[in-house]
């Protein structure tokens, strides 16, 4: 629409004409400049993983025995202190980078295993990370809050597992099946959730919690039960998969990476397909934004709600396989490694969107692959990482903070706006 | 007080939507805001209270210049908003969250009984009354509206906004409003009153602003008259009235038979309700709100479930169909509430104008949704209706009220209608705007379609209905003709019927 001065006023009373003058909005480095001064979602989590860092930073100091050492006779010789801390704090994140990364001493030794190793770590902890993540990013546009991945990714470590090691099939059809087996097993489980949600009205955190809890307990019953119990049955541990039925490794056996990952980034494009250009994910979307308005608008609640978390669980079991045929081709009990939880977290992080639950899940992933790092060759605790993951999530939810301590300005459509929108817009 | 805006300029982006307005609201006078849908004039408002920051101008609060970063410091300078929805607790009671964000305390405890007490002096003051211990989710609108008038005199507001403040009110609440303004003027509280209704900015306002894509275009007094008015804000002349050929009827299309709702309580909503609508007519359900109409609408439908009854559309019973197959059937229906039922506030304007059909040719098929075609049909609608947006593609939220509205009845108007079930399909638009949608109705009627018009809107029952059929306590208490006097229908819709009195004041309805 553009401004038009309208002729031909009604003869009631005009004001002066002078008021029609227009601004020229400032030029491209302006425009810039307001997007970094704004709370563009990118920026306020880009600020928040920075805040992290920082405050980080300041924990490593905190706790490191030299800096303590030095800062005992700060007056004498003040440097000694900063050079402390810069090393504890350099030292940290330097390790961090090259264990999920680079090393760069490993360029001279020229073996690729070794050059690679770091970015292969960071891929085999991400991938089953960016599934659980996509599972709960999928479920919570829905309005569903998943906080059944674990569960999820131990029913399908079960089903995909159980396939693995107890039938043989030919290589290819038998990773094949033994993953479907666990998309199967994982969508079961969050699939009982959501009929219960839509049958009976129960709260889908409470009947995951749970299901998480049900399936901790049907695994280490299972792990007691010849035949799911590897010989000689003295370990809660199940056989080792079939060998046709692991995930190929990506680059060459040296490296954990594997074809899971591909997958992984096949499932991402799936989900941000399915939430933007198919007709189910438009239900999805109605029925998690305005309940009332998908009602009215004849989308049926109760069916979205049972199909969303058979996906959800499908997404979970992805995990699952991917740990069990990949990662830990045995099953246990902690097979899941946190992983379900983190999700949560990664799917925080992504901001609901399918592609910033992907790059979350890197991140999350090279923080997992750093810690072992960090923990090899420094003296700064690995529990770092936690505190970091944790500070990330703690900025993300709290947007308020952020902008306060890098004075953003509140974009146009700000929260207050639109609370406070009533009838009237 | 007196409260001056000079040259106060928002933009959204690169959309201006407040462009250099200069306003003066003096010491106790009622200054009423009138324009289009998307003029500006929430946004303005949302300026003075504090809401958004300005891109540009001043306001000066008794000729000093002030600054306010949220709603606390325009209440704290004397400004009161009473905005229409979602700004009260429901579950806390009137007192409670009259209280709330200006807590008395003694000792560290809550003090309720100086709130209470606070109430009502009050509510005695100016005629507002109210229970201090009711409920806030209990009370019918037009008493929460009270409680936020209350709560703004109690943070003794000398500037009251109020937005589109009668857009919900029967026509009895308005009357009472606009004494309380009345009252509230001579008691030297300066009144900001924005509305549509032309008959109440006349009625009650000192000074009238007229606002026009942004601009204040000019003033008026309030003996201008409403055609006056109305080309003032629209920039053309208006026809406040509506031209239609006489309906030619056909057959039978809509057929409610002894239709029952009764709620989870056991009570009665909608009592044995039966009528037809034909093809090519319009059948009006007036009434005072809250008799029975939304569950009526909602039964037909599909939305709740009648207990008894049917609900048959061309001669198939459709009385245990879903929505969606009712809609699929070729039926349109505008509800009530646009922003709770109608709308998806965070979708694109768009998404929100296939809402119901995105499964459907050619926007979407079984599996995959047509982006290309929801654009394309996006533009056509925005166009066709006059939906004041910078874009299609930009979420619902960000238009004004009335523009909202306009995205609802675009949709549902946008395919081939059998029958059109529309509440309230005015509220909240303005006079060019509402000239449209009253001629896209009579035209679906002159099409074939038949239409059930539900409006507490006594003027527009009377102007485009055919047929009229009043609603109270549940049941259709008579039927009258458009012609039919003011009295009459007053009488009706007061459950007055015949001679019998009604007596039965203790029946919970
Ligand atoms: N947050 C926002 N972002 C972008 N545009 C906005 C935003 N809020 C309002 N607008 C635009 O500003 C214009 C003015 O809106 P406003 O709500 O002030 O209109 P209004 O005069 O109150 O109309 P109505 O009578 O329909 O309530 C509209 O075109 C609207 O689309
Ligand atoms: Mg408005």
């Amino acid at each position: 629409m553009s401004e038009q001065k309208a002729g031909g006023e009604p003869a009631v009373s005009t004001p002066e004409s002078g008021s029609s003058k227009i601004e020229t909005p400032d030029g491209g480095a302006g425009r810039l400049r307001e997007v970094f001064r704004s709370d563009h979602p990118a920026v306020l989590t880009i600020l928040a993983i920075v805040a992290a860092v920082v405050i980080g930073s300041i924990l490593i100091i905190a706790s490191d025995q030299a800096t303590r050492t030095a800062a005992s006779y700060f007056t004498a010789a003040p440097m000694d202190t900063f050079s402390a801390a810069w090393h504890a704090v350099s030292g940290a994140y330097v390790a961090i980078f090259e264990g999920s990364i680079l090393n760069p001493s490993s360029l001279s030794s020229g073996d690729t295993a070794t050059i690679f190793g770091p970015i292969s770590e960071t891929i085999v902890s991400a991938t089953p990370l960016i599934f659980a993540g996509l599972s709960v990013t999928l479920a919570f546009r829905a309005g569903l809050f998943n906080i059944g991945a674990q569960g999820q990714i131990l029913l399908a470590a079960i089903f995909a597992g159980y396939v693995g090691f107890s039938w043989h099939l030919p290589v290819v059809l038998h990773v094949i099946v033994a993953v479907l087996a666990g998309i199967l097993g994982g969508a079961l489980w969050a699939g009982l959730a959501g009929v219960l949600k839509a049958k009976t009205g129960a709260h889908e955190v409470i009947t995951t919690i749970m299901l998480n809890y049900v399936a901790l307990g049907l695994i280490q019953y299972l792990l007691g039960v010849h035949g799911f119990q590897a010989k000689p049955y003295n370990q809660a541990i199940s056989p080792p998969v079939d060998h046709n039925a692991l995930y190929p490794h990506l680059f060459g056996s040296a490296l954990r990476a594997n074809v899971a990952f591909l997958v992984a980034i096949a499932a991402t494009v799936a989900v941000a397909w399915l939430l933007g250009r198919s007709t189910f994910g438009f239900r999805l979307r109605t029925v998690g934004a305005n309940q009332d308005a998908a009602r009215t608008a004849g989308i049926s609640i109760s069916r979205v709600y049972i199909v969303v978390m058979l996906i959800v669980g499908a997404l979970a079991g992805l995990a699952g396989s991917a740990q069990v045929l990949g990662t830990s081709p045995q099953v246990t009990s902690d097979i899941d490694a946190g992983f379900g939880f983190d999700a949560i977290t990664v799917s925080l992080l992504g901001r609901g969107s399918p592609i910033g639950t992907f790059w979350a899940g890197m991140l999350f992933g090279a923080l997992r692959a750093g810690s072992v790092q960090l923990l090899a060759s420094t003296n700064t605790p690995s529990d770092l990482v936690q505190v970091l993951q944790a500070l990330i999530v703690l900025f993300i939810a709290a947007p308020g903070l952020v902008r306060l301590i890098f004075r953003l300005r509140r974009g146009a459509g700000g929260q207050t706006a639109v609370v406070a929108k009533g009838w009237n817009g | 007080m007196k409260l001056q805006l000079q040259g106060i300029t928002k933009r959204f982006g690169t959309f201006t939507a407040n462009d250099q307005i200069d306003l003066v609201v003096q010491p106790g006078e009622i200054h009423a805001l009138l324009g289009e849908n998307g003029a500006g004039k929430s946004t303005l408002m949302n300026v003075l209270y504090g809401l958004y920051e300005p891109t540009e101008g001043t306001i000066l609060v008794d000729d000093a210049p002030v600054a306010f970063k949220g709603p606390g410091d325009a209440m704290a300078a004397g400004i009161g908003m009473v905005h229409q929805h979602f700004m009260l607790v429901p579950v806390l009671t009137v007192a409670e969250n009259i209280m709330l964000g200006a807590e008395q305390t003694s000792r560290g405890m809550l003090d309720l009984r100086r709130a209470r007490k606070l109430v009502r002096e009050l509510s005695d003051r100016h005629h507002l009354e109210v229970d201090p211990d009711a409920k806030v989710e209990d009370l019918p609108v037009g008493i929460q509206q009270r409680v936020e008038i209350l709560k703004a005199l109690a943070r003794e507001a000398k500037v009251l906004i109020l937005d589109e403040p009668t857009a919900v009110l029967t026509p009895q609440e308005t009357d009472h409003l606009m004494e309380v303004m009345r009252s509230l003027k001579e008691q030297g509280t300066s009144l900001v009153f924005i509305s549509h209704k032309l008959r109440e900015v006349r009625e009650v306002a000192d000074t009238i602003t007229v606002i026009r894509r942004g601009k204040v275009v000019g003033t008026a007094e309030p003996t201008a008259t409403a055609a006056e008015l109305a080309a003032l804000m629209v920039g053309r002349t208006v026809q406040l009235r509506v031209d239609k050929e006489p309906a030619q009827p056909r057959d039978v299309i809509l057929d409610v038979d002894k239709l029952r709702v009764v709620d989870a309580a056991g009570q009665v909503l909608v009592d044995d309700i039966s009528f037809s609508v034909r093809g090519g007519e319009i059948y009006a359900i007036a009434g005072v709100q809250g008799n029975g109409q939304t569950e009526l609408t909602e039964a037909i439908v599909g939305l709740i479930e009648p207990a008894s009854g049917r609900v048959v559309i061309d001669g198939e019973d459709v009385t245990e169909d879903t929505t969606y197959d009712i809609l699929r059937a070729g039926v349109g229906y505008v509800p009530e509430d646009r922003a709770h039922d109608g709308l998806v506030s965070s979708f694109s304007i768009a998404e929100n104008l296939v809402l119901d059909m995105h499964d459907q040719a050619p926007f979407g098929g079984r599996i995959q949704l047509n982006n290309k075609e929801i654009a394309k049909n996006a533009i056509a609608r925005v166009e066709e209706f006059d939906v004041r947006t910078t874009s299609a593609s930009a979420p619902a939220s960000t238009l004004s009220g009335g523009n909202q509205q306009k995205v609802v009845l675009a949709r549902e108007l946008s395919r081939p209608l059998r029958l059109f079930v529309v509440s309230q399909p005015t509220r909240g638009v303005d006079v060019g705007s509402m000239e449209f949608v009253h001629k896209r109705i009579v035209a679906e009627r002159d099409r074939g379609a038949a239409v059930l018009l539900v409006s507490t809107e006594l003027d527009e029952v009377v102007s485009l209905a055919d047929r009229i059929g009043v609603m109270y306590r549940g049941a259709i208490v008579g039927e009258l003709p458009p012609t039919a006097s003011a009295q009459e229908f007053g009488l009706l819709m007061g459950g007055q019927q015949g001679d019998t009195g009604d007596h039965d004041t203790k029946e919970s309805a």
